[in-house]
This record gives C-alpha cells, structure tokens and sequence, in this order.
C-alpha cells in the first residue's frame, strides 16, 4: 500500500533519525559507560568511546548479579507457565460457556489489574509471613500468578472471542464435553494466544519491583531488579558496574521483545483497546 | 449454543463454571478481601511492633492527620508531585506517541524497524531506566555535557537535586480551587451536550453543578479540613528529570495505540479529502485526529493510572528518602515497611487506591457495557 501523502519526504525522514538519536542516547550512554574502567570514567569524557574497551565490567557485574539473574528465571518461568495456563481456561470460560452475571465477573476480575498494589501489600506481606512463604520465591511466584490472572485472562478472553462457536458447537454434538472441547478445539489453535500472554507475564514479572523489594530484600531471594537497584542506589558507586548491570537486566525482555515483537505490541495493546 | 441438549449443556456449565472458581475466589481474597483489610487497618493506630490485634479503632483520624496534620506535609506534596508528574507525562507521552505516529505512518521505508526503534524503552524495566537516567542527569556529567561536544560550555542544570519549585499555592486554598474546577469541568460537559442536542445529559451535568455552585458561595469549602497554617505546595523541578525518563519509556506506548488506530482509517477518507484540496495538516486536524480521540482517552487513562502509581522509577532515580521528589507510592512503601506505621500506611494506600479507582471504574464499567453479548 502506498501513502501519496506530500508531507516533505526529507522532514519525515530527518524528525525520524533525530528523535531515533534522542531515544537511543541514553542505550549508547549505557554501552561506553559499561565498557570503560572505573577510572575512565571522568565527567571531560563522559561521552567519548572507550579506550581501550574494558571487558572486565561484565564479568563483575555477572559475578554480582548471577545469582539474582537466576532468582529471576526461577522466578519467571513457572509464574509465566501458570499464569498463561490459568488464563486460557479462564478465557475460555467466559468467552464461550458464559454465564449469567458472567460481564460483571469479569469486570470485578479485571479491575484487580489496574489496582497500585500498595492497597493489597500489608495484608499480602502478613498473609505470606503466616504460611512461610514470605521471602523466598515460591511466594514471589503466588503473587505473580494471582495478580497476573486478570490480563491473562483479558487476553484470552478476547483471543477466544473470535473464534466461531459453530466450532464449539460442532465438537458438542460429537459428544465432547468442556475439557473434550478444550483439548481438541481451544488448545490447538491457541499458539498465539499463549505466546502474547507468555512474553506478556514474562516481561512483567522480570520487570516488577515492589513485590520483589517488599517480599524479599534482604533474604538472598531478591529478583535482579532488587539487587540492581541495591547497586545503583548506593553512594560512591563505580558506574560502569551498575551500566553493566543494567544491560544485563534489561537482556532477556529486550531480546524477546525484538524476536518477538508483534506479539508483544499486541500484549501491549490488549490492556487498552479491545481486542 | 441453542441446539444442544440440555443435559449436557448444564453439566458442562457447571464445569466450566467450576474451573472458573479457583480463580474467583484467588481474586475474591487476594484483591478484594486485603482491600478491606488495608481498609480496616487504615482506621486504626497500628505501628512498630505491636501486635495487630491490639490495635485500637480510630476511625479516620490517619485520614485527617495525611490531609491536615503538621508532620504528614511530605504526604501532601507527595500529592501535589503526583498530580503535576501525571499532567506533564502525559502530554509528553500524548505529544510525542502522536508525531512518532503520524511520522511512521506516511509510508516510510523500514516502517516495522522504525516502531521496533521507538518502542523498545516499553520492554525494559522502570528499574534499568531509572538507572540509566539517572547517570543520565548527573549534574557534572551526562546530559549536562552534551553540549561540550560541539564546543559550547557544559550545562548546569541541576535535575534531580534542584530544589527549586514553581507554580506553587497554598494547600488550604485547595478546597476551593477543587470545587471551582469541578463546577468549571460540569459546565463544560453541560455545554457540550447543549450543542450536541442532549437535552437529559444536559439537565444532569448542569443539575449537579448548580448545587456545588451554591455550596462554594455559600462557603462550603471553608467547611474542609485545611492544614492550620499556609502552606505553598508546588512542582518541584527535580521531577523533571523523572517526567523526561517516563516520556522516554512510555510514548512508545502511545505511538503504537495511535499506529493501532490510524491502521483502522480508511484509506479512501484521505485520498478523498485531499482531492477535494485538503493539505496534510488539514487531513490529520479534521480527518484522523477526531477519529483517533476514544484512543486519546484510552491511552490518558492507562498513562493516568500508571502515574498515579509511580514508584519504582521514583525509587531508583531519587531514592526513596527524597523529601522533593515524593509521591505517594514510594511514601506508602517508607511508611509502612521502613517505619512500621503500617497504619498510616494503609490510609496512604487506600488515597491511591481511591484515586486510580475514579480514573479506571467509569473507563471500565463503560468499556464492558458498550461490548455486545456474545
């Protein structure tokens, strides 16, 4: 499809590579700043390349950070893999065996997405203190599955919507019931389904902090965004660590987002504009 | 589902329906039942280390104490700091998601790689970015430097540490500026409807107005609780800094609602109005942009609520012991689990909880009930 819109091809083009430059200043400040040595870190400088590249920034910041890296896949994966399946069941639920007073569910499920958590977070830190699961992951993870439902039940609620119920109405008359249904019908063509909700949960709860900083700092469990920002807030820092760092946090979503992309522009969409 | 049989039919609903449980009653407790809880917790004098139970009742006191009492001004600039930060965030965001849309939109070369650019600040975590931003705003080095690299003499902004504050005024006019607002926005919408015709939403958008209009000359507002003495709230300059690095992460955002939208345009509208000799600017002003205004409004209130909650950025680029760069996000955060005032805390989260509630129920409850029954 072609556009013959007579916006001056060279004003497009050149608001395009300027604002590009604005926003990948700050990526570029992050990569020299990790590459340099903490002594080529000076204010005169602060912009020029590294010289020489200082490799070395990475394997301290993989030192300090290994562990909380691997806090944050235990964390995510199966937060992620519940979640994705809780939903699908739940999107299937309300989009093809609805019920009365099943719209009005529904909203009272979705607005525990838009919450500030702040408004659940004392009762949920007691809630955890009381059954041993406050401070370690496999608490971080209820959270995450619990407070998760809602969008990923959004987004396959919707997901399902579009699927003709002649389908579903076929699979019953040859005798299928609601799992019957599910297993053989819903399921198999939910793939994209489940990879917008996947990269969507996973994002998320890589990402999240005040769970995390309120569920287990100071425990050894801490989510790499905790111990980040445990390294960036202390004073006298050397910055080319916290740089390091910040590149390794930022890694896993930012290379799911460019593989994956669309399906996380949709994700992305699914809270706002219906689906 | 009409045709079949009705045996099945009700032993699958109840399957389904059964399935479905779980995750009610996950919501029920987790989100509705602790609701109540901060609720209840919010009206008592829970601190430190007592044990909860002993606890005494004191009704909305913490309420009075957040919105009145000496001690609880950081509480109150918080406010004003969260309300200045969401108004210039989302013309940011608002602002600069547009141009990048209708940029990307006008056919462009390596269109996919263009939204991929702008849009991946939305896969990082307010964490990385608050990190890297505030490297950014060192007032000796990062941005302040830039303009060095073209020979000119570095900047001296002070960003994040600037203590200045502008459009400031007094918190105990507040009631009064308050009600004003709300009788000015009513009037508005009253007017709106006039033209277009609505006589009903006219007479009830009016009807409320003209109370509250009598009310504020009858000196109603003085009737509000104010703190005793004057107090000058306003916006601080250090949360600049923290408004750029918001825009920079979440316009994105809004360029994809709006590529969304403008996807959705017809292509005939605007070839048809630019034989008929519209220019490019009269296309978008007349044409495009009033289509694109329900995304406007879902994308204010998604922005909207997601800076009323703010607090990692905050947390990260200022720390969460920065008097001038308060909201009410990372108070609530201090309060309850550095100084175990959990009771304040709660009434702090409950202000929160209030506040995204005005901005999401009407959006949701009018969302759901324009979709039509499946």
């Amino acid at each position: 499809m072609i556009r013959k819109t007579p916006l001056n091809r060279f004003l497009v083009y050149g608001l395009l590579i300027l604002l590009s430059a604005v926003f990948l200043l700050p990526a570029y400040m992050v990569t020299i700043t990790s590459l340099k040595s903490p002594d080529q870190i000076t204010m005169d400088t602060v912009w020029s390349l590294p010289n020489p590249w200082y490799w070395q920034s990475f394997a301290d910041a993989w030192e300090a950070f290994a562990p909380y890296l691997a806090n944050s896949f235990k964390l995510v994966i199966p937060s992620t893999l519940i979640s994705a399946l809780l939903g699908s069941l739940n999107g299937y639920v309300l989009s093809k065996w609805k019920f009365r007073g099943a719209n009005l569910l529904f909203t009272l499920m979705l607005f525990g997405m838009f919450i500030p958590y702040q408004s659940i977070l004392i009762p949920l830190f007691q809630f955890l203190n009381r059954i041993g699961l406050y401070g370690n992951i496999p608490g971080l993870i209820l959270v995450h599955v619990i407070y998760g439902i809602p969008i990923t039940t959004l987004i396959f609620r919707n997901y399902y919507a579009e699927v003709p119920t002649e389908m579903v109405e076929a699979g019953a008359i040859d005798g299928a019931g609601f799992f019957g249904i599910y297993r053989h019908i819903m399921f198999p063509i939910s793939m994209p389904g489940f990879v917008v909700v996947i990269i969507w949960q996973f994002t998320q709860a890589w990402n999240e902090f005040l769970f995390a900083v309120t569920l287990t700092s100071g425990t050894g469990n801490e989510p790499i965004t905790v111990a980040l920002s445990n390294l960036a807030g202390g004073r006298a820092v050397q910055w080319n660590l916290p740089m390091a760092g910040a590149m390794l946090a930022a890694l896993p979503t930012l290379i799911v987002y460019v593989v994956l992309g669309r399906y996380f522009i949709r994700g992305l969409l699914a809270g706002s504009v219906k689906g | 589902m009409a045709r079949l049989t009705v045996k099945s039919i009700n032993r699958d609903r109840l399957v389904a329906i059964l399935m479905l449980t779980p995750s009610i009653i996950l919501l029920a407790i987790f989100v509705y039942g602790f609701i109540g809880k901060t609720a209840y917790d919010s009206m008592t004098d829970w601190k430190g280390v007592a044990i909860e139970q002993e606890a005494n009742f004191v009704g909305l006191d913490n309420y009075n104490q957040l919105f009145t009492g000496l001690l609880d001004v950081r509480f109150r600039q918080g406010l004003v700091n969260t309300f200045y930060f969401t108004l210039f965030f989302m013309l940011g965001c608002l602002a600069l998601g547009l141009l990048l849309a209708i940029l990307i939109d006008q056919g462009i070369r390596f269109e996919d790689g263009w939204r991929i650019m702008f849009l991946f600040p939305m896969a990082l975590s307010f964490i990385v970015t608050g990190t890297v931003w505030r490297w950014l705003f060192n007032p000796i080095g990062g941005l302040n430097r830039l303009p060095t690299l073209v020979g000119l003499p570095p900047l001296e902004i002070k960003w994040l540490t600037d203590r200045t504050q502008i459009l400031q005024f007094n918190w105990q006019n507040l009631p009064l500026f308050l009600s004003v607002a709300i009788i000015i926005a009513l009037a508005v919408i009253a007017f709106r409807y006039l033209r277009q015709g609505r006589k009903r939403a006219t007479l009830i958008s009016g009807g409320i107005a003209v109370p509250i209009l009598i009310w504020v000359l009858l000196g109603g507002p003085n009737a509000i609780p104010v703190p005793k003495y004057e107090e000058i709230h306003g916006f601080n300059l250090a949360m600049v800094g923290i408004v750029i690095a918001a825009v920079w992460q979440m316009s994105g955002y809004t360029m994809a609602m709006y590529l969304a939208g403008m996807r959705g345009i017809p292509e005939e509208l605007r070839e048809a109005a630019i034989v008929d000799g519209a220019n490019v600017f009269q296309v978008y002003r007349h044409i495009i942009l009033p289509i694109l205004q329900p995304i406007t409004l879902s994308a204010m209130i998604v922005l909207g609520h997601i800076s009323l909650k703010i607090f990692d950025l905050i947390f990260v680029m200022a720390g969460p012991d920065n008097a001038t760069t308060d909201v009410p996000g990372v108070l609530m955060f201090v309060t309850a689990f550095r100084g175990n005032e959990f009771a304040k805390g709660a009434a702090i989260a409950i202000v929160m909880l209030i506040m995204v509630a005005v901005v999401i129920v009407p959006y949701l409850t009018t969302t759901l009930r324009s979709e039509h029954e499946l």
